[in-house]
Formats: structure tokens, C-alpha cells, sequence
């Protein structure tokens, strides 16, 4: 039994998403191999080689993987696959683009955002935004799956896998990257910080988010987070949203304030260890997951919670 | 330019579902459903497409049970020309659905399929990717912005970092993320139109396509509950129990 996994990375470096995927892998058991697709990222290669548990990494180095689009990676991941049980990625932007492409070319299903394993062929996954957990038992030759990054702890390093070159598939030269615009942050990032503070439509506007929040998160050494509705009027791009359609998060520590608690919010936050709910009305369905709920105006119990950590 | 738009009937998405107590499955019977909100964007963006002149046909899909035409009407009082629904009383799994559209876009030639990027009942979000794969089409996935211009399209996406922009060639697949647009609410006369648009009805084996599900279901349990905790009186408090009880700052 031999599991590949994609990784994730931007060319110099990988992304911290892909350990948690090596993680799921080992679950699984067997051989791991990691699978790094793009342009100059010999680096990233080396980076993964010294990941715990891992056997193998397979570099592709071309040109026209530089962008990652779905359809230049599959016809790769297609050539390659032969051989293999599973196939991971982590259920990321990147992974959910690619991971369905791979599957259905393969003839077999795939397994979306699994939060557990249970055998080489059993996994447990989330529905209706986490308001149920499904166990899944595929009957396919291959299983190919996405992995819900916050589920597994991320792998560590002390390994030393041996690196070795594949052959680029051709171009298809179907879709091509025009422009990448990301946001750019001192802050940790989202998915991977321990401690988040988010904010929803209760501040009012995008300069009430900015005043209040970001010296709460610089205290902390938090992440900035959102909900739906923030992001909706406009407060905050829509990288910083929570939720079952945003990012799925589960920090030390996650301050939610001015932030009802509708379902498709909890679904992206409800695995935090602690949760903080700052809102002024007593009513407000946050405060029915929250560890602490504080209820009071935002507006005045923020900067006093800031000067108190000072 | 013609576009087709699969449509899904699922659970509304307010409604809060419950578990079954067998453990089966959640409990479907007598809840309020609704199209999917993602699909709902996808036929709004067709439409616009439409009343911009760049399409002349708006194809709304379902697959799954009789009711699903309930959706299909709600698409056409939206503004799809018409409606097909492959009727199947079977649980029909993503791999499934992308094999129906299939079929369905060799026989109707679309040059753009819009769709959800995920259905809020099974959360796969899949079926877009397949399809493209299948029909060997390119894809643009999580879309929040759309041109469509001499046989290409412009689409950015939303991916974890920020946007990024691709072009693709058609024929095409897009899904779409929740800001691409604000889906209209569809009027009583339009709804009283609808009724009117032609809807096909096709079964699985007509298509030549076997649904039979890959994934077994052994069981559906209810998350492990989290209770409410306490409420703090004040800022002083919250920081004590953050730093002594909690330890997380």
C-alpha cells in the first residue's frame, strides 16, 4: 500500500497545510509519498524530504505547472498514479480544485474533507456544515481524498527522503493564470494560527473592524477572522471569512465578537478549543457554544479587554 | 451561445437538521427544502449572461426525485428557458451526477456549464471539477467574477490567499462562490410563466449511465455536543479566566 500525497506550496515554500495532510496519511499506514508539482521549487522538494514518515518525494519541475491549475496537474498526477492507494490532498482551495479533476478520471469517487480514519478504506467526514458526521466506507481501487487540515496534527520533521525527478506531462494549455492578487498580512495565517479574532456585522464598518480588532490580534499574536456578513458589507476581504463556505478553523483561542452564530459560521469555527463570545445581545445563538460569553457594547468592552492585557 | 446550469434540491439552508436516531441518515421528512443558494447564483449569473446577449439558451438541470422539478420551476421563474430533470429515486453520489451532465452536455452541446461550487447538504463540492474532467473541458472553480468574451472566459476565483484571475478556453466549466452575485427574487407573474416552460423528464438508463453509489454510508452520528459554558460580568473577569482557568493567553 502506497499513498501519495500533493503537496501544497507557492514555489519557494510549502504550505503548512500539506504537513497536516502527511499527518492523515500516516493514519492511514503504509509507504508515504509526496508528490511536489511546479516551477523552481527544487527547495520545496528538499523542505518535504526531511518530513517525518515520509518515503519519497517525486519532484515535477516545468514551466507550465508554475500556476497549479487543475487541468496541467491532473494529466501529471494521471500519469503518475499507477501503483497507488490513495491519493491526498489537503481540502484546501487547491486541493478541492484539484482532488474531484484526479477522481473522475480515475473512474472512482472521492472522499471530501475527511476529519477522521478509520481503516485503509473508512473515514469519517463532516455534512449539512458540520451539523452531522458520516462514516464512509469506498469501494474503489483508489481512494482519493481531501483531508480537513485542523483534524490532524501536523507532521514533524527529523526524516530524510531521498528526492526524485518525474518526467513533466505535456502542457494542455486549457486555462492560464493572469493574475494573482493576495492579501498581504504581518498576521499569522488563518488556518494555522492559535489564537483568532473575529469580528461580524456588530462593528459596523469596515474602519470599526480595523480600530477595535487589530490591536486586539496584535496583543495576541492572533489572526483576524470574519464572519460572513462583515465580509458581505464589505469590511474585510473575503480571505478572512469563517465558516462552512470560508475557511474552517479550530484555534487555542477564538474571540467572536459582534458575531451572531448562524449555522454556516459555527461550522467553520465550532472545534476551537476556547471560544469567546463578545455580543450584546444575550440571545444570540454564539453564546450557546461559547466557553465565555461576555454580553455588553463591543464598542467599549474591546478596548478595555486590550488595555487589560497590556 | 447556450448554457446549462445543474440545479440541486436540498435541505433549506436555515433549517437545523437533525440526526436520526438509527443512526441512518438525517431526517429529511416534512423539512422545508429549497435549491441550493450556490446553485441559485449559478442560474442568476446564466441569466445575466443571457440579458447581456452573450447567451440564448438558459438549460436548468436536476437529477434526483420527482420534487426536484419544484427546483427546476424555481429556476425557470429566475429565468431559465427550460428545464430537465433525470428522475432517479436512487442516492446519487457526486461521480454519479457529473456522468448524468455529461450526457446530458454531448447531447445538448453547451458552451458553458454553471454550477454551485458545493451543495450545502453534502458539502463535496466535486461535481463542477468532475464534469470538466469528464468532458475534458477546462474549469474555473469558486468563481466571484465572470467575462465572457470570443470563445474564452475571464474568471477570478477565490482562493485561500486572496483572488487569483484565470482565462479559460470554452466549452467550459464554472462553479460559483457565494459573491459572484445576488440571485433576484423571482415575481409572482414570472413564477406564473414558468409553469408554462417546457421540462423534460429523462431517466439514468435513457442516458446510459450507471449511478450506482461508490461510497457506502455506515453510519451518520450527531457531532459531539458543546454545551454553553458561562457568562462573565466584566472585562476583569474574562481575562482571569482566559489566563487561569483556560491558560490559553
Amino acid at each position: 500500500m502506497t499513498i501519495l500525497v500533493i503537496a501544497e506550496h507557492d514555489n519557494t515554500a510549502f504550505k503548512a497545510a500539506t504537513l497536516n495532510t502527511i499527518a492523515a496519511a500516516q493514519k492511514i499506514g503504509g509507504e508515504i509519498h509526496v508528490l511536489v508539482a511546479g516551477a523552481n521549487c527544487a527547495g520545496v522538494a528538499q523542505q518535504l524530504a526531511t518530513v517525518q514518515g515520509v518515503a519519497k518525494v517525486r519532484l515535477a519541475d516545468a514551466a507550465h505547472y508554475a500556476s497549479h491549475t487543475a487541468e496541467n496537474l491532473t494529466a501529471l498526477i494521471l500519469a503518475n498514479a499507477a501503483g497507488y492507494s490513495h491519493v491526498l490532498a489537503p481540502a484546501t482551495t487547491f486541493g478541492k480544485n484539484l482532488l474531484p479533476r484526479v477522481a473522475a478520471l480515475l473512474d472512482v469517487a472521492q472522499i471530501s474533507e475527511i476529519i477522521g480514519v478509520e481503516s485503509q478504506d473508512t473515514f469519517v467526514r463532516p455534512i449539512y456544515a458540520g451539523n452531522a458526521l458520516a462514516t464512509v466506507r469506498s469501494a474503489d481501487p483508489v481512494k482519493v481524498i481531501t483531508v480537513r487540515t485542523t483534524a490532524f496534527d501536523p507532521a514533524g520533521t527529523g526524516g530524510a527522503a531521498p528526492v526524485e525527478d518525474l518526467a513533466p506531462a505535456a502542457d494542455t494549455a486549457q486555462s492560464r493564470l493572469q493574475s494573482r492578487e493576495l492579501t498581504k498580512s504581518e498576521r499569522p495565517e488563518l488556518g494555522a494560527a492559535t489564537i483568532i479574532v473575529s469580528g461580524g456585522r456588530g462593528l459596523g464598518n469596515g474602519d470599526n473592524y480595523r480600530k477595535l480588532l487589530e490591536p486586539l490580534a496584535d496583543k495576541l499574536g492572533a489572526a483576524l477572522g470574519a464572519s460572513r456578513a462583515a465580509v458581505d458589507a464589505g469590511f474585510v476581504p473575503n480571505d478572512y471569512q469563517v465558516g462552512q463556505t470560508g475557511k474552517v478553523v479550530a484555534p487555542q483561542l477564538y474571540i467572536a465578537v459582534g458575531i451572531s452564530g448562524a449555522i454556516q459560521h459555527l461550522a467553520g469555527m465550532k472545534d476551537s478549543k476556547v471560544i469567546v463570545a463578545i455580543n450584546k445581545d444575550p440571545d444570540a445563538p454564539i453564546f450557546q457554544i461559547a466557553d465565555y460569553g461576555l454580553v455588553g457594547d463591543l464598542f467599549e468592552t474591546v478596548p478595555e479587554l486590550v488595555s487589560a492585557l497590556s | 451561445m447556450k448554457i446549462l446550469v445543474p440545479v440541486k434540491r436540498v435541505v433549506d439552508y436555515n433549517v437545523k437538521v437533525r440526526v436520526k436516531s438509527d443512526g441512518t441518515g438525517v431526517d429529511i421528512a416534512n423539512v422545508k427544502m429549497s435549491m441550493n443558494p450556490f446553485d441559485e447564483i449559478a442560474i442568476e449569473e446564466a441569466v445575466r449572461l443571457k440579458e447581456a446577449g452573450i447567451a440564448t439558451e438558459v438549460v436548468a438541470v436536476s437529477c434526483g426525485v420527482a420534487a426536484c422539478q419544484e427546483t427546476l420551476r424555481a429556476a425557470m421563474a429566475i429565468g431559465a428557458d427550460r428545464g430537465i430533470l433525470v428522475e432517479t429515486d436512487a442516492e446519487l453520489q457526486p461521480l454519479a451526477v457529473a456522468k448524468l451532465l455529461k450526457a446530458l452536455c454531448d447531447k445538448e452541446a453547451p458552451q458553458l456549464v454553471i454550477c454551485g461550487k458545493q451543495a450545502i447538504d453534502d458539502d463535496s463540492n466535486q461535481t463542477g471539477q468532475m464534469l470538466a474532467a469528464l468532458m475534458n473541458w477546462p474549469q474555473a472553480t469558486f468563481a466571484s467574477k465572470l467575462v465572457v468574451a470570443d470563445g474564452a472566459a475571464t474568471v477570478t476565483r477565490e482562493i485561500d490567499g486572496g483572488l487569483e484571475t484565470l482565462e479559460i478556453k470554452l466549452p467550459a466549466v464554472v462553479s460559483t462562490d457565494l459573491r459572484l452575485n445576488e440571485p433576484r427574487y423571482a415575481t409572482l407573474p414570472n413564477i406564473m410563466k414558468a409553469k408554462k416552460k417546457p421540462l423534460d423528464t429523462v431517466k439514468p438508463a435513457e442516458l446510459g449511465v450507471d449511478v450506482a453509489p461508490r461510497l457506502a454510508t455506515l453510519k451518520v452520528v450527531e457531532p459531539a455536543k458543546r454545551s454553553a459554558g458561562v457568562r462573565v460580568a466584566d472585562v476583569a473577569q474574562l481575562v482571569d479566566k482566559l489566563k487561569n482557568e483556560a491558560k490559553v493567553i
